[in-house]
């Protein structure tokens, strides 16, 4: 692994399925009840979150406590930060605290870049989000969650990536950073990614990624192992990307009637928070096929095998001495 | 600064055969060869090639309001060095150029600064706010003699007040100068859009926007009979909107940055704000057809929008930080590297395009002239051989913000003369 985790297009195949082989088998150790381990004690992992996550903040944050590190969260909110300290003050301050992670949440594109190269800092960066750039923990646990359900078998399939899988990805492409990354790290592990959604949601320049590009989601559906369906900003509206919620919903919202053109083994994937009744309905949010309950899951043991593949050192947790399962005390 | 004469030996005028020049009383005294020094203090030019001073129509001075960035005496003080004996300064200070009062104030700094003629810029409108024309007139009728007026940072996109600019104008043999860049369709817009954009997340600047507002405009000017230049132009469809215009036989001028003729949007993908611009750096394709166009006049000219900014606003992440670059120290060397050593233009080509043009566009007196027996003496001394890494800590410009630091570019301006007195000797501001 590299340093820092900032864009899924940074990570080789064998980066990636070294990372879901990891958080598998962190994933095993946390059913066997046993909460904690001891990896990462002593180190320190900040959450600065210049934009509002909690679900994203949290789930690095139980991350980060399951492998025993100490976490500083340092949220834009009611600090320094929000009355104009720039991003390299902030900076600054987080290395003179002894950070040795920061995962940082950011309404710039390019901010967690700039963070990690600019040599405002020594410790590793983790982007947990820029702008409408890139997302790679969501793109990682996305792919752990498909490995699961789609190639599966008793492992999870431990040792394998997702070739020849069709991943349908609909909604506001254009502003989604889930997409972004999506689209790298699932094509990097081999599965073949179409992106369906209105023009208007597709950026200019897509036609060079490395996907197909639709229009007609209801022609791609029967062809998806896996569709997901993106959060759409009622706003978008206003800036005429489309013309109204019902129109939206009806040419690009994923409701029974269109999840039965999807073969039988297909699921359906969802990032969270879910818009219901804008381009996911009641019905397929709480079907069996719905995956987003599992994915939130998952988020957390792939950001566990993230920050324990950057902090320990280790080249892998996988065929080398598994990191001893311990009980710790809770401390916090 | 010496008011001496000077006996430059062996410079090559605008590329020619080697001459020697003599400069007495601010003017071009006699050009021969084998001439005898008589008292006046030699350069031994031996080969570098003797240009007219050059003449920059777009550069930000920043004072009054930003002298943390530049100051009047700074800038000229870089443009000097730069080897420039003319800048035109743009209106967006703080309180913006819309008024004779500041216009007049800028123009007496520039006078006291010595090290280059400054020409302020009258705003368009009030306060640079496209809603109602500054006072035109008043500015043109001031001791600063304002012809060239613009909004440069803001576009004049009310089409209405773009047309009467561009009418009023005339009355005084004015030009409006026009950032052409339609505000709806570049909300939010961080570069260009495109390839990179798309992958880097940052809100497109598309081409559309800029060729948008370059085809009504050339329509406007041919309409109402006036003068149009557009300032940094950037896209390969601007070009072939230009030529068009040009074709018809439409009064419209163009300008080019040095750093369009160079730089693409591939680097933003390190997103060092260094190389945040407006307009942004665009695609190779789109460097190319600027060069062609360049090459072959329908861009008239080099401009630089020497935009100053301080350390804390490109120290920071892509979408906090300011826009623009320097440009006066760098400007012909880009050039140079551009458009001589690719063959696209030579030294002649080079006084055309970065003082004859420009100081034609801006009706500047007494620049852009050209080098022969009783023409005033200013010109600039380059020495065409020289290769160097740049190095911002050595620029006169009190700001850093180069996107050129450390990469290798060739040429070097050695002596400027500003009216026969040297404000550049041996590569140093006198
Ligand atoms: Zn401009």
């Amino acid at each position: 692994m590299k340093r820092h985790l900032i864009s899924a297009a940074d990570l080789t195949r064998d980066d990636a399925v070294l990372i879901l082989d990891t958080a598998e088998e962190l994933a095993r150790v946390a059913d066997r009840t046993i909460r904690k381990l001891p990896t990462l004690r002593g180190r320190t992992v900040v959450n600065l979150f210049f934009e509002d996550s909690t679900r994203t903040r949290i789930s690095f944050e139980a991350a980060a406590k399951r492998l025993s590190a100490d976490v500083i969260n340092f949220s834009a909110k009611g600090s320094s930060v929000s009355k104009g300290e720039s991003l390299k003050d902030t900076a600054l301050t987080l290395e003179a605290m002894g950070a040795d992670a920061v995962v940082i949440r950011h309404h710039d594109s390019g901010a967690p870049h700039r963070l990690a190269t600019s040599g405002w800092i020594g410790g590793s960066v983790v982007n947990a989000g820029d702008g409408t750039h890139e997302h790679p923990t969501q793109a990682l646990l996305d792919a752990f969650t498909l490995r699961r359900r789609l190639v599966g078998g008793a492992d999870g399939g431990v040792g394998r990536d997702l070739a020849g899988r069709r991943v349908t990805i609909v909604g506001d492409i254009l502003h989604s950073r889930v997409a972004r990354s999506g689209v790298h790290l699932l094509t990097t592990l081999g599965a073949e990614v179409t992106l369906v959604a209105p023009p208007t949601l597709v950026p200019i320049g897509a036609g060079r990624w490395p996907c197909e590009v639709s229009y007609d989601l209801d022609a791609v559906l029967p062809k998806s192992d896996a569709v997901m369906m993106l959060r759409v900003q009622r706003e978008r509206m206003q800036a005429a990307f489309f013309p109204t919620e019902r129109e939206y919903a009806r040419r690009y919202g994923l409701d029974g009637r269109r999840m039965a053109r999807m073969p039988d083994h297909a699921v359906v994937m969802h990032p969270g928070p879910m818009n219901r009744g804008m381009e996911i309905t009641a019905e397929v949010a709480d079907s069996d096929r719905c995956t987003a309950v599992e994915q939130v899951a998952n988020g957390v043991s792939i950001r566990m095998a993230v920050l324990y593949l950057l902090l320990s050192g280790a080249e892998s947790a996988v065929g080398t001495p598994a990191p001893t399962p311990t009980r710790s005390e809770e401390t916090e | 600064m010496s008011t001496d004469t000077h006996l430059i030996r062996g410079a090559r005028i605008l590329g020619g055969e080697p001459a020697d020049v003599r400069i007495a009383d601010g003017t071009v005294a006699e050009i021969g060869t084998g001439l005898t020094p008589d008292g006046a203090e030699v350069i031994e030019a031996d080969g570098q090639i003797l240009l007219p001073g050059l003449v920059d129509l777009h550069t930000h001075l920043r004072e009054p309001g930003r002298e943390d960035s530049e100051t009047v005496l700074t800038g000229t003080r870089a443009a000097a060095a730069g080897g420039y004996t003319a800048v035109h300064a743009m209106a967006n200070t703080f309180p913006v150029a819309d008024t004779a009062g500041v216009v007049e104030q800028v123009w007496r700094l520039g006078k006291e600064s010595g090290y280059c003629d400054v020409q302020p810029v009258g705003a368009v409108t009030i306060g640079l706010e496209g809603k109602q024309l500054a006072e035109l007139g008043a500015m043109h009728d001031s001791a600063a003699s304002v012809r060239v007026f613009s909004d440069d940072g803001k576009c004049v996109d009310d089409a209405v007040i773009m047309r009467r600019a561009l009418e009023y104008v005339k009355a005084f043999d004015g030009v409006v100068a026009q950032h052409a860049q339609e505000p709806r369709l570049t909300e939010g817009a961080q570069m260009n859009e495109g390839v990179v954009s798309a992958e880097l997340g940052l809100g497109g600047w598309p081409a559309v926007a800029e060729e948008a507002i370059i085809a009504r405009d050339v329509l406007l000017a041919a309409h109402v009979d006036s003068r149009l230049h557009i300032c940094h132009l950037s896209t390969a469809g601007s070009v072939e909107i230009v030529r068009w215009a040009k074709s018809k036989g439409w009064n419209v001028t163009a300008e080019v940055t040095p750093h369009h003729l160079l730089l693409t949007d591939e680097l933003v993908r390190s997103y060092d704000p260094v190389y945040k611009v407006n307009p942004p750096l665009r695609t190779e394709a789109d460097v190319m057809a600027l060069r062609e166009a360049l090459a072959d006049g329908t861009i008239d000219c080099v401009a630089t929008d020497h935009a100053p900014h301080p350390h804390e606003d490109k120290d920071c992440e892509w979408g906090a930080a300011a826009m623009g670059m320097l440009g006066l120290e760098t400007a012909l060397s880009v050039v140079q590297h551009t458009m001589v050593d690719t063959g696209l233009l030579d030294w002649a080509g080079v006084a055309d395009r970065m003082s004859f043009r420009p100081a034609a566009i801006g009706r500047l007196a007494g620049h852009g002239r050209p080098v022969s027996v009783g023409e005033p003496a200013n010109l600039t001394l380059v020495d065409p051989s020289y290769r160097g890494a740049v190095d911002s800590a050595r620029f006169a410009s009190r700001s850093r913000n180069t996107p050129y630091q450390g990469r290798e570019l060739p040429g070097r301006v050695t002596h400027t003369f500003l009216r026969g007195r040297a404000t550049v000797m041996d590569g140093k501001l006198v």
